[in-house]
């Protein structure tokens, strides 16, 4: 009974359910060849809208349906988990990276740059995104790299933001001032004094932000100007299936909780890390 | 006071302009806007004098001015694919698309305050249980998702509620909710939150300590100032409630401006898509203008800003 005590209150304390839940996802999106031998691309049109295994009629080759083309709901949802880790992950780093720079440099100048930097930053969060997106669709055409550099181009204000903030903190403290009298050069200082002080801010936005980049991706993706067909994006098999909801709630049901529980678990693995690392930041996502 | 307003509208501004210089840009990036307009009976004369009457001979930032003046007047030019004018097409989505918003909003306001302040209150109770609850999980629910299971539900099941389409008031709940759903999870978390805040405050206490009725606490002392925080929020939710109109509005075959957005670009439509993106840029800057009054009115201390 303690034993169960203890454990709960590990349970409690610890993000355990949210990682697990990520740990499966990234096992999905490494190992997708491994868990289905199907790819989800290619469908086969006598099985359209194929009901999932538990049905009378279903069959264990597609364990939660096929789509209205016949292609795997199942192996589509596990190779969406890679398409969305994939876009989260190239767009963090990158939009991260541009964001910590900006946010750095702007910081520690001070003055005109940063406001004019931050300016910048207001602009960008004033834009109407989805709609802006849309249009760039059309011109450029649809693409993943598209997709991406969107995507950047609206996460990397935010890390600008905070991290300005915390770099025109730590440019007062008294060993920043030392290192530039003792003719430190400016981005020595940056790297070596200021960005080990903001690192765990940047963690914490990145994994505040993962959620909601999700989220924002598999809108594009549901509107169609996502990562282009027959990529599986979740977003899109959601879309897949709007019409077909009355006789095949499945092809919409799986891919729509797969991004729920996943914007979920990022969601409150943001907010414990956040607790855990800078109880400052509590603002954050109010 | 003054230099606030004039600053916050020169950034309203740029904003507007920044957008139309991005929309221009990408317009023309696409490549000759005749091209839309050609067909087998395009000759070199009639193609060159389209081109003149266009203005397209004109160097591009000339062009760029004289198509943005015309946008401030709601000239964007002839549809194509609706043949008429971009204008008549836009004028009459606009109305939907409010009222679509009012939906979502009153939705929003009707359940997230409530449940926000009982949470809040009644602190460890189910309420606030349910509250909690609701605010986590609320806003990592896709809306685009929730509204087809919405349907599944109500419409395919249970028969009750239409399944898209404008019509009368049943056709407004199953968007209302889908639109306002994101919303009405961050009222209750932002509600919860700073009622709690204020209720630890010492007017608070002092009017306790006078015997002044819980009601009459909660209402007049606690919720009144509870409400700034929210509004802060509110420049954040409209820029989610744009994103959420043109969700909703496909979800729903709505006949609002959303998906008006969503199908020219699947037409092509360039007028209409850059009719559609300077008015919601509009809206958005008007709205959160209203939104920076209100605040500095309820909060006297942003006006020092």
């Amino acid at each position: 009974m303690k034993q169960l005590q203890s454990s709960w209150k590990f349970v409690r304390v610890y993000p355990v359910v949210p990682l697990i839940l990520i740990g499966l996802l990234v096992f999905a999106a490494v190992f997708a060849e491994l868990i289905t031998t199907n790819n989800g691309e290619g469908g086969d049109l006598f099985y359209r809208n194929f009901p999932p295994s538990w049905y009378e009629n279903g069959s264990t080759y597609y364990i939660l349906g096929a789509d209205p083309l016949g292609r795997d709901v199942f192996a589509r949802v596990i190779f969406g988990a890679r398409i969305s880790l994939m876009v989260a992950t190239i767009v963090l780093s990158l939009g991260g990276l541009i964001g910590t720079l900006i946010g750095l440099i702007a910081g520690y100048k001070g003055g005109q740059i940063d406001e004019l930097l931050m300016r910048f930053v207001d602009l960008t969060f004033a834009i109407p995104f989805i709609l802006v997106a849309l249009v760039v669709v059309i011109v450029l055409g649809q693409s993943m790299s598209v997709i991406v550099l969107l995507l950047i181009i609206f996460s990397w204000g935010a890390f600008a933001r905070q991290i300005r903030g915390e770099s025109l903190a730590l440019k007062g403290r008294d060993y920043v001032s030392i290192a530039r009298i003792s003719g430190a050069s400016t981005p020595y200082i940056l790297w070596k004094h200021i960005f080990p002080g903001v690192v765990n801010t940047l963690f914490v936005i990145g994994s505040l932000r993962v959620g909601s980049l999700i989220l924002t991706e598999s809108v594009l993706s549901y509107l169609g100007v996502g990562v282009p067909p027959p990529t599986p994006a979740w977003g899109a098999m959601v879309s897949d299936g709007r019409d077909y909801i009355a006789t095949a709630w499945w092809v919409t049901f799986f891919p729509g909780l797969a991004i729920f529980l996943t914007v979920m678990a990022f969601n409150f693995l943001g907010d414990w890390l956040r607790d855990y690392l800078d109880p400052r930041l509590r603002q954050l996502r109010e | 006071m003054r230099t606030f307003i004039i600053r916050r509208v020169i950034y309203g501004l740029a904003v507007v302009w920044l957008v139309s210089f991005i929309v221009f840009g990408l317009s023309r990036a696409a490549g000759d806007p005749r091209d839309l307009y050609i067909d087998e009976y395009t000759t070199t004369e009639s193609w060159e004098a389209m081109g003149r009457e266009m203005g397209l001979d004109k160097p591009l930032i000339v062009q760029y001015t004289l198509w943005f003046g015309n946008a401030l007047t709601g000239d964007f030019g002839r549809s194509m694919y609706h043949r008429t004018s971009a204008r008549a097409v836009i004028g009459e989505r606009i109305r939907p698309t409010l009222e679509l918003t009012l939906g979502g909003l009153f939705f929003a306001v009707i359940t997230g305050f409530p449940l926000g302040v009982l949470s809040a209150v009644r602190r460890g109770s189910v309420w606030d249980y349910i509250g909690r609850t609701f605010a986590l999980y609320g806003q990592a629910l896709p809306a685009f998702w929730l509204g087809v299971m919405l349907i599944l539900i109500f419409s395919v099941q249970l028969k009750w509620l239409p399944t898209s389409q404008r019509g009368d008031w049943t056709h407004f709940i199953l968007p209302g909710i889908t639109l306002g759903w994101g919303a009405s999870a961050a009222f209750v978390r932002l509600v919860r939150s700073s009622m709690l805040e204020v209720l630890d405050s010492e007017f608070v206490v002092l009017a306790r300590a006078k015997g002044v009725a819980t009601r009459w606490i909660v209402w007049k002392h606690a919720f009144r100032n509870a409400l700034i925080a929210p509004m802060t929020f509110a420049g954040v939710l409209l820029a989610a409630y744009l994103t959420g109109t043109v969700v909703t509005e496909t979800v729903f075959a709505w006949p609002g401006l959303g998906r008006l957005a969503v199908q020219s670009v699947f037409n092509n439509d360039f007028p209409i898509m850059t009719g559609v993106v300077m008015i919601f840029a509009g809206f958005f800057v008007i709205a959160n203008f209203i939104v920076d009054l209100l605040y500095s009115w309820a909060d006297p201390r942003i006006r020092l800003e």
